[in-house]
C-alpha cells in the first residue's frame, strides 16, 4: 500500500517515469554476467544449479530475517539457532536413519520455541530486539557446545542430509534438480505469499512504519512482532537442516549467518528498523551475495579480500538507498 | 519505602528514579550474590581487597571500550566495528614497537591516528551517507578485520617491558590500568556532564530533528562521538597489547568486544534509543559483568552452562528496567 503512494509522490519529482524496478536485480544479472564470463561452464545446469543449491540457505534465512527487520527488529540469534539444529539433530538421530523425520519434528519445535521466546521477550520485557537476539545467540551457542560435550562427535544419516546435499538427476530440460532448490523454491513461495499476499504482511509493514499509529489503528502489534521472530527461527532451523546436508557436524556451521542474512535482506532494499521490504528482492540479496563470493573465489582471491569487498558492498549498498530515497523525495 | 512512595508520588516521577537507581540496584544484588555465594562455598578468601582488583582488571579492556560505547548510543547510534579496531591497533601498535622502547610513542600516535581515521569514517558514513549505524561500522568492521588478516595471522611483533606498565604496573599498590579506567570514566562523565558537547550529546539522541532546530551541529556531535568511540577501542587495543605482550588479529573478535560493550553499556541503564543513561551506569555495567563471571568461578559453573547463563543474565538485566517502560522497542 504504501509503495503505491510512494510512486505516484515520487512521479512528480522523477521526469521519466520508469517503473521502479529493485536495483538488486540489476546487481545480480550483471554479477551473473561476470560469472559467465568468466567461467562459461557456469550456463550448464551443473554450473547454475551448483550455485543455487549453495545459495539456497542464505536465501531462505535471508527471507525468514526480512519478517524480523520489516516488522522493526533484528534477529541475531539466526546464526546460533542454525548450529544448535545441526549439533542437536546429530546428537538426537544417533546415526539411525528412521529417526530423520522425528527429528525435523524436534528442530521445527525448538525454533518455535527460541522464535516465541524471542518474541515474548521484546514484547513484554520491552528489551531491545538486538540485546533479546544476542542474549538468545549466546544462550543457543552455549546449549550447542552443552548438548554435544564441546566436540559433536557422530554424522547425520543420509535420510537427513536428503534435503541438502542430494540431486535428483535425469530431470528434464535442466538435467537435474538439487532437493534444496526444491526447498528453497517452497519456502520462498510460502513466505512471499504470507509477506506480499496476506493481512500479516500489511500488518507486519504498518507495524515496522509506525508501532505507534499501528497499535492506535488496532493492529494485534505484539502478536504480529512474535509471528515475525517465529517465522524468522523456523526459516532459521529449515537453513539449518540444509546446512547440515552439505556442510557436515561442527559447532561453528552458523556462526556469521546472521549478519550474512542481514546483509542480504538489506541488499534487497530492505529498511532497518522497519516498514518496507520485499521476500523476492531479499532472496535475490542472497543470491547476490553469495554470487560476489563465488565471483571472488574464481578471480582467486583470498579470504580476506571477501570480508572487506563484502563489508565495502554492504556499505555501499545502504548509501545508494539511501541516496535514491532522499532523490526521489519520501 | 520506595513501595510506600510509589502509591502517592505522580507513577511519572516514581519511573524516573527507578531508572536512575537500576544500575546501582543491579550492582548492589551481583555483589551481594557473590558475597553469599563466597561465603555459602567456604571461600572466604576471594572477599579480600586484592582479589577485588582482580575481579576488576579482568575487564579493563571491556571497560574502556564500553566508555567509548556509551558516547555513541547516547546519540542513538552503535559502534560494531570496535572489536576489529581493537585487533588492528594492538598488531599495529606491537608490530611498530617491536620490543625497542624508544618506539613507544610513534606505535601510541600512530594507533591513535588510525582509531581517529576509523572513527571520523564511521562518522561521515553515517551521517553524510545516510547509513544505518549498525550497518556502516559492521561493514567497517569486515572491512579493518579483512585487512588485517591479509597481512597478519598470528600474534606480530613485541611489546618492550617498559609499555607493559600500562597493564601490570602498580601505583600506590593499585594496578595502574584500574586507576586508568577510573580516571577515563571521570574525564568522561565530566565531558558529558559540564561541556556544552555534552549536553549536545544528549539533546541530539533525545530528539535528532529538535536538536537540529535548536541550533545544534547534529551531524558534527554525532562524527566527534563516534571519533570518541574509537579512541578508546584503541586505548583498549593498546591496553590488550600491554597485557598480552604482543598484538594478535584475533583478540577483537575473540573477546567480543562489539557485543559485549553494547550489553554493558545497555546493563548500565543508557538506552539504545539514545538521549538517556551516563558513564557511570556503563561502570556498574562492567563491575556486574565481571561479578557474574567471578560468581560462576567461585561456584564451580561449567563452562558451557556459564555461557547458556550469561546470555539468560544479559537479557534479564535489561528486562529488570526495560519491562517498566510503556514505549514500543525496536
Amino acid at each position: 500500500m504504501s509503495e503505491q503512494v510512494l510512486s505516484s509522490q515520487s512521479k512528480k519529482a522523477r521526469p521519466r517515469g520508469l517503473p521502479q524496478i529493485n536495483p538488486v536485480y540489476f546487481i545480480l544479472a550483471a554479477l551473473i554476467v561476470a560469472i559467465i564470463l568468466n567461467n562459461p561452464a557456469f550456463v550448464e545446469p551443473t554450473g547454475y544449479m551448483n550455485f543455487l543449491k549453495r545459495a539456497a540457505p542464505l536465501a531462505i534465512l535471508a527471507a525468514g530475517q526480512l519478517y524480523v527487520i520489516v516488522s522493526g527488529g533484528f534477529d541475531l540469534s539466526v546464526g546460533s539457532l542454525i548450529t544448535l539444529v545441526v549439533v542437536g539433530s546429530s546428537m538426537l538421530s544417533n546415526n539411525d536413519p528412521s529417526s530423520t523425520w522425528w527429528v525435523i519434528s524436534v528442530m521445527l519445535g525448538i525454533g518455535l520455541a527460541v522464535g516465541l521466546i524471542n518474541g515474548l521477550v521484546v514484547c513484554y520485557l520491552k528489551v531491545p530486539s538486538l540485546i533479546a537476539t544476542l542474549g538468545m545467540m549466546i544462550t543457543l551457542n552455549g546449549f550447542a557446545f552443552m548438548w554435544s560435550g564441546g566436540a559433536p562427535r557422530g554424522y547425520l544419516p543420509d535420510t537427513f542430509r536428503f534435503f541438502g546435499r542430494v540431486n535428483i538427476m535425469d530431470v528434464p530440460v535442466i538435467r537435474m534438480l538439487p532437493v534444496a532448490v526444491i526447498v528453497l523454491i517452497v519456502v520462498g513461495f510460502l513466505l512471499y505469499w504470507l509477506m506480499h499476499r496476506t493481512n500479516l504482511g500489511r500488518l507486519l509493514h504498518a507495524v515496522g512504519d509506525n508501532p505507534r499509529a499501528a497499535l492506535l489503528a488496532g493492529v494485534p502489534v505484539n502478536r504480529v512482532r512474535i509471528t515475525a521472530f517465529v517465522v524468522s527461527s523456523l526459516s532459521a532451523v529449515i537453513t539449518g537442516i540444509l546446512l547440515g546436508g552439505f556442510a557436515g557436524v561442527s559447532t561453528d556451521v552458523g556462526t556469521g549467518y546472521e549478519l550474512q542474512a542481514i546483509t542480504a535482506a538489506v541488499l534487497g532494499g530492505a529498511q532497518l528498523l522497519g516498514g518496507r521490504g520485499s521476500v523476492p528482492a531479499a532472496i535475490a540479496g542472497a543470491l547476490t551475495l553469495t554470487a560476489i563470493f563465488t565471483l571472488l573465489n574464481f578471480l582467486g582471491l583470498p579470504q580476506p579480500v571477501r570480508q572487506v569487498v563484502q563489508g565495502l558492498i554492504l556499505i555501499a549498498a545502504v548509501a545508494l538507498a539511501m541516496y535514491r530515497r532522499k532523490r526521489t523525495g519520501q | 519505602m520506595s513501595e510506600a512512595t510509589a502509591g502517592q508520588a505522580p507513577a511519572a516521577r516514581v519511573r524516573f528514579r527507578f531508572d536512575r537507581w537500576a544500575p546501582a540496584l543491579l550492582l548492589l544484588a551481583a555483589v551481594s550474590i557473590y558475597v553469599g555465594a563466597c561465603v555459602a562455598t567456604g571461600q572466604t578468601q576471594y572477599l579480600s581487597w586484592n582479589n577485588l582488583l582482580a575481579v576488576l582488571g579482568r575487564s579493563i579492556a571491556l571497560g574502556i571500550t564500553a566508555i567509548g560505547q556509551t558516547f555513541v548510543i547516547l546519540v542513538a547510534s552503535i559502534d560494531l566495528s570496535v572489536a576489529s579496531l581493537i585487533s588492528a591497533v594492538a598488531v599495529l601498535a606491537s608490530v611498530i614497537m617491536n620490543g625497542s622502547p624508544a618506539m613507544i610513542v610513534p606505535a601510541i600516535a600512530a594507533s591513535l591516528v588510525l582509531g581517529a581515521t576509523v572513527g571520523l569514517i564511521n562518522g561521515l558514513v553515517i551521517t553524510r551517507l545516510d547509513v544505518n549505524p549498525l550497518i556502516a561500522t559492521l561493514g567497517m568492521s569486515l572491512v579493518i578485520q579483512g585487512c588485517l588478516s591479509a597481512f597478519v595471522s598470528n600474534f606480530a611483533g613485541a611489546v618492550p617491558s617498559e609499555f607493559q606498565f600500562f597493564a601490570y604496573g602498580n601505583v600506590a599498590g593499585v594496578p595502574f590500568a584500574i586507576l586508568f579506567f577510573f580516571a577515563l570514566a571521570l574525564v568522561a562523565f565530566l565531558v558529558l556532564r559540564f561541556t556544552r558537547f555534552g549536553s549536545n550529546v544528549y539533546a541530539v539522541g533525545g530528539n535528532q530533528d529538535a536538536a537540529r532546530f535548536a541550533g545544534i551541529a547534529t551531524r558534527r556531535v554525532i562524527v566527534i562521538a563516534h571519533v570518541i568511540c574509537s579512541l578508546c577501542a584503541t586505548v583498549a587495543g593498546l591496553y590488550l597489547a600491554s597485557r598480552l605482550r604482543s598484538g594478535a588479529p584475533w583478540i577483537g573478535a575473540n573477546g567480543v568486544y562489539d557485543l559485549e560493550s553494547i550489553a554493558v553499556v545497555v546493563i548500565g541503564g543508557t538506552i539504545l534509543a539514545g538521549g538517556r543513561g551516563g558513564i557511570w551506569g556503563t561502570v556498574a555495567g562492567v563491575m556486574i559483568f565481571s561479578l557474574i563471571d567471578s560468581i560462576f568461578n567461585v561456584l564451580g559453573v561449567d563452562a558451557f552452562v556459564k555461557q547458556v547463563l550469561r546470555g539468560v543474565i544479559i537479557v534479564a538485566a535489561v528486562a529488570f528496567y526495560a519491562a517498566r517502560s510503556k514505549r514500543i522497542v525496536a
